[in-house]
């Protein structure tokens, strides 16, 4: 079994597109969408019977009103600014982090903890396993949902040969959760000198947990000096370039009729098969 | 006064709409806050810019002093601290710095030391005051480094221009937090109106004003749609064009073409009093 995970550091470069065209040119029974913030992969496939949970990050606190003595020790103490007063103390949910640091130094046990729902998770599960979740709005703990995704995912495995996982944009906790475990990490960027500075940073993100990483550059006519320079400089980092992507305005179209793009036959439909080619072969699939 | 630039989803032209518009407003503020991905430089080119980096606290054990009592490993809520072979150890990087284990430490063996997690750099392109935030590669949350650009402008009485991280999540909504209108850079597919609507509930949540931008406009598409059902402004379209996308590309200003400034312009003015609204 393998795992591929799709990431891009820059959003937008098409991560979502790349991974519905290769969950169809693999035939894939098992995938993943870790991008929880900002979910896709369910628009074009939900397939298979829908099982949605509560997802419960960390507890909040709360303050009990009547045993509060107003004395601000919390607000003193809260290093998240959490803690506001307007006529009463009061907590702010979006700014809490859970740490509980005000129920440490209350002297009238006046906070507790309660058990706050940061977002929801769903399993399709038919001729296919889905895994995927929507953080709610404003939330932390985006990296212990893509946990949760995943998790749900291999409890449900049986003997899959790729699993697919659409990952997010950035470097911060929820790549971090996603990069895990995966045995590959494509990353799909654009010939824009901002796809370029924000390909680095994943690259070497990706690095530092040791994971091993191809590029493939999307709507790479759009700029061919820029494209060359990715291409150089991924034969001088010694990373694969498994290939290019034209733009086509098609894409969208197709998309937008929850079509993968790999269901006709064109120029781009052709040019991911071919990067789908060069990644298998890394991953001896 | 605060405008900040979202949209959920990524590669919507968040910066694009940012950059342009700080640059057209003339004397305003330009605050990088995708400080995992920041970009915001690569169009405001400034030489021996000024940085200061941004520090957070981990707790460092005095391991003659611990007496093994466990009570931080026990209260510590992000597993950040283990009880591991007759010694506390201290996983920084799940670190909160909220400073609870020193509170509940009865042998005083915590202290805490700085460690960095990221930059604050700080410059002028033309008039226009700019700071970008920087996260270190590896770290998980870059909510303290945009707490700290956004410590910087809080007293200024320029227009701020606040180009925010992609998604829905703690450090979008930092990025918000005291932003006095919202501009949400959406473009017309299935994905788009997906997070484009996820967003905007939750700039409706915390009673932000808001005004849309269609990038990449198609004639007939699904954000105008969405504009109209609930009632948002459409501040302005940008049309799917490869110049822009080539002069884009390459950290150049699309405002500086006279076809595609106008653009810029009319999404700067509608922007400015719908604020003031």
């Amino acid at each position: 079994m393998k795992q591929l995970l799709i990431l891009s550091g820059k959003g937008g470069t098409g991560k979502t597109t790349i991974a519905s065209a290769f969950i169809r040119l693999a035939d894939a029974k098992a995938f993943a969408d870790c991008d929880v913030e900002a979910p896709n992969l369910h628009l074009l496939n939900h397939d298979g019977q829908k099982e949605s949970k509560p997802y419960l990050g960390m507890k909040k606190a709360q303050i009990k009103e009547d045993l509060c003595i107003d004395c601000g020790a919390c607000q003193r103490n809260c290093r998240f600014g959490a803690i506001d007063f307007k006529a009463k103390y009061h907590i702010d949910p979006y700014a809490c982090e859970g740490c509980a640091v005000c129920t440490l130094v209350c002297p009238t046990n006046a906070i507790e903890m309660i058990n706050s729902i940061d977002g929801e998770t769903t399993i399709f599960r038919g001729n296919r396993l889905f895994s995927t979740a929507e953080l709610n709005m404003g939330s932390g703990n985006s990296g212990k949902l893509v946990t949760e995704v995943k998790k749900n995912l291999k409890d449900n495995l049986t003997n899959e040969e790729l699993i697919i996982i659409d990952g997010s944009p950035g470097i911060g906790c929820p790549v971090i959760a996603s990069l895990s475990g995966v045995d590959m990490v494509l990353i799909v960027t654009e010939p824009t000198l901002s796809g370029i500075s924000d390909m680095e940073r994943i690259l070497r993100t990706a690095k530092i947990f040791k994971v091993k990483t191809a590029i493939c550059v999307n709507k790479y006519d759009t700029n061919i000096d820029l494209t060359q320079k990715i291409e150089t400089y991924a034969l001088a980092e010694k990373i694969a370039f498994t290939g290019v992507i034209p733009y086509d305005k098609k894409v969208v179209e197709l998309i937008n009729s929850r079509r993968s793009v790999v269901e006709e036959d064109f120029s781009v439909s052709r040019a991911i098969k071919k990067v789908f080619i060069s990644v298998t072969e890394l991953l001896s699939i | 006064m605060q405008i900040a630039v979202l949209s959920g989803k990524g590669g919507t032209g968040k910066t694009l709409v940012s950059v342009n518009l700080a640059r057209l407003a003339k004397d305003s503020i330009y605050v990088d806050c995708d400080v995992e991905e920041p970009n915001g430089l690569l169009y405001f080119k400034i030489p021996n810019i000024e940085e200061e980096i941004v520090y957070t606290k981990y707790p460092v054990i005095d391991h003659d002093k611990c007496i093994g009592c466990r009570k931080c490993t026990n209260f510590c809520q992000f597993n950040a601290m283990a009880f591991i072979l007759g010694k506390v150890r201290v996983f920084k990087e799940l670190c909160h710095s909220c400073g609870g284990c020193k509170i509940v430490c009865p042998a005083k063996a915590i202290e805490e030391k700085e460690k960095e997690i990221g930059k604050i750099k700080h410059g002028y392109h033309d008039s226009t005051e700019v700071f970008s935030g920087e996260m270190v590669l590896g770290e998980e949350s870059g909510v303290p480094i945009i707490k700290a650009l956004l410590n910087k402008v809080e007293n200024s009485n320029k227009t701020i221009f606040i180009d925010s991280p992609p998604g829905n999540g703690c450090s979008v909504m930092e990025s918000i937090r005291d932003a006095d209108y919202c501009i949400l850079a959406a473009e017309p597919s299935i994905f788009g109106l997906y997070n484009l609507n996820m967003v905007y509930q939750l700039t409706k949540n915390f009673q932000k004003k808001v005004g849309l931008v269609i990038n990449k406009s198609t004639d007939d598409n699904l954000i105008r749609e969405f504009a109209a059902e609930n009632e948002v402004k459409i501040l302005g379209e940008i049309p799917m064009d490869l110049e822009l996308a080539k002069i884009n590309s390459e950290g150049n200003f699309v405002s500086q073409i006279s076809r595609l400034g106008t653009i810029f312009e009319d999404i700067l003015a509608q922007a400015l009093s719908e604020v003031s609204l």
